[in-house]
């Protein structure tokens, strides 16, 4: 699994986004180990300091925590996940409305282009 | 407060007419890994030599952990010149040798260890290896001490990008959290997701120093990039 990371952003929140995507996509699936900050930096390229700075602010907000001295895991509660999963698809949502705006479409014509998309998708 | 593992008070160096370092006040933390980028002449391997006291200051001091260069600091600096200093005669082994018996810090096994996944055998000879597999010794070597501070002076400018991405590896795993390791390069993109700090010197004078993470959440642009237009020719 690549870590793709762009230039002009902090690392370590791009390093937080990921996990983020990771968790949400079932990737890290809840109850999982996480590598050692270490190795995750190193599978990253990136400063031990960094990794641990991402990890420290995702322990914040509930979605890994730790065992003292047994390392890192992915949450187990569910809600949690939920709710991250629920907040990426609405700043998805967010960012592909605003796109549209910007094509000039209003909000029922991106609507109608949609269903359209998605009865073609099926 | 822990003690800054570097420190600079009005340092200043001297070359006959040219000043290579002009009153240089700086503070680096332990733990960190910092970039110390210039262009070329800017005084970065003069600052490099004087933290390993290879050089004395004409004006000003520099502190080790604390201490004027000397034998208490060289024991816990782990310096690597920008141009090798292996005898050819030299077979890896008799590094190896020459290492243990200099530096009491030195970790012989981790040397080995990370010398066979490179596929260097410690009966090679020195005087057959290329300039790229020379440098990969050196540093192996230089990071298998266990030091408090690592002076990297230019370590990846002979080496391709795979061997580069093999070395940065190195040093990211091998540093233990509370050493700092100091890395000159002019090369910065190639580096820059290592690091926690950058230090700009340019024409013996820092003129920034802060966290890569704050350069791009302030300037929305990287390291590299504000290289570019700092230092813009």
């Amino acid at each position: 699994m690549a870590w793709d990371l762009k230039n002009d952003r902090p690392i370590y929140l791009q390093l937080i986004e990921e996990i983020q995507r990771r968790i949400a996509a079932g990737i890290y699936y809840p109850g999982e180990k996480l590598d050692s900050v270490r190795d995750m930096a190193q599978q990253a390229s990136v400063n031990p300091n960094t990794m641990q700075k991402a990890l420290s602010e995702l322990e914040r907000d509930g979605l890994v925590y730790s065992q003292r001295t047994n390392g890192r895991y992915i949450t187990e509660e569910t809600e949690i996940i939920e709710k991250l999963k629920s907040d990426l698809a609405s700043k998805q949502t967010d960012e592909f409305f605003e796109k549209m705006y910007q094509l000039g479409f209003n909000a029922s014509q991106i609507i109608s282009f949609v269903k359209q998309k998605a009865n073609t998708n099926e | 407060m822990t003690q800054p593992i570097l420190q600079c008070k009005r340092l200043t160096k001297v070359f006959g007419a040219k000043t290579a370092l002009a009153e240089v006040s700086l503070e680096l933390p332990k733990g960190k890994i910092i970039g110390l980028l210039g262009p070329n002449g800017s005084g970065k391997t003069t600052l490099i030599k004087l933290a390993a006291g290879l050089l004395k200051p004409s004006e000003g001091e520099i502190r080790v952990d604390g201490n004027l260069p000397g034998i208490e600091t060289k024991a816990v600096v782990s310096y690597l010149p920008e141009r090798t200093y292996l005898s050819d005669w030299m077979r890896v082994c008799d590094v190896l040798d020459f290492f243990e018996d200099f530096y009491a810090d030195f970790d012989r096994a981790r040397a080995v260890d990370m010398l066979e996944r490179l596929d260097i055998t410690t009966s090679a000879k020195i005087k057959t290896m290329s300039k790229g597999t020379k440098e990969k010794v050196q540093l192996i070597l230089v990071m298998s001490r266990k030091a408090s501070l690592y002076l990297l002076d230019e370590p990846i400018g002979g080496v391709d990008p795979a061997a580069r991405d093999y070395i940065l590896n190195t040093i990211i795993s091998n540093y233990d959290t509370n050493a700092t390791v100091i890395i000159s390069t002019h090369l910065i993109a190639d580096i820059e997701q290592v690091l926690d700090e950058v230090v700009f010197i340019s024409k013996g004078n820092v003129v920034l120093h802060s966290s890569v993470d704050e350069i791009r959440e302030q300037n929305g642009k990287s390291v590299d990039d504000l290289f570019r237009e700092v230092f813009k020719c």
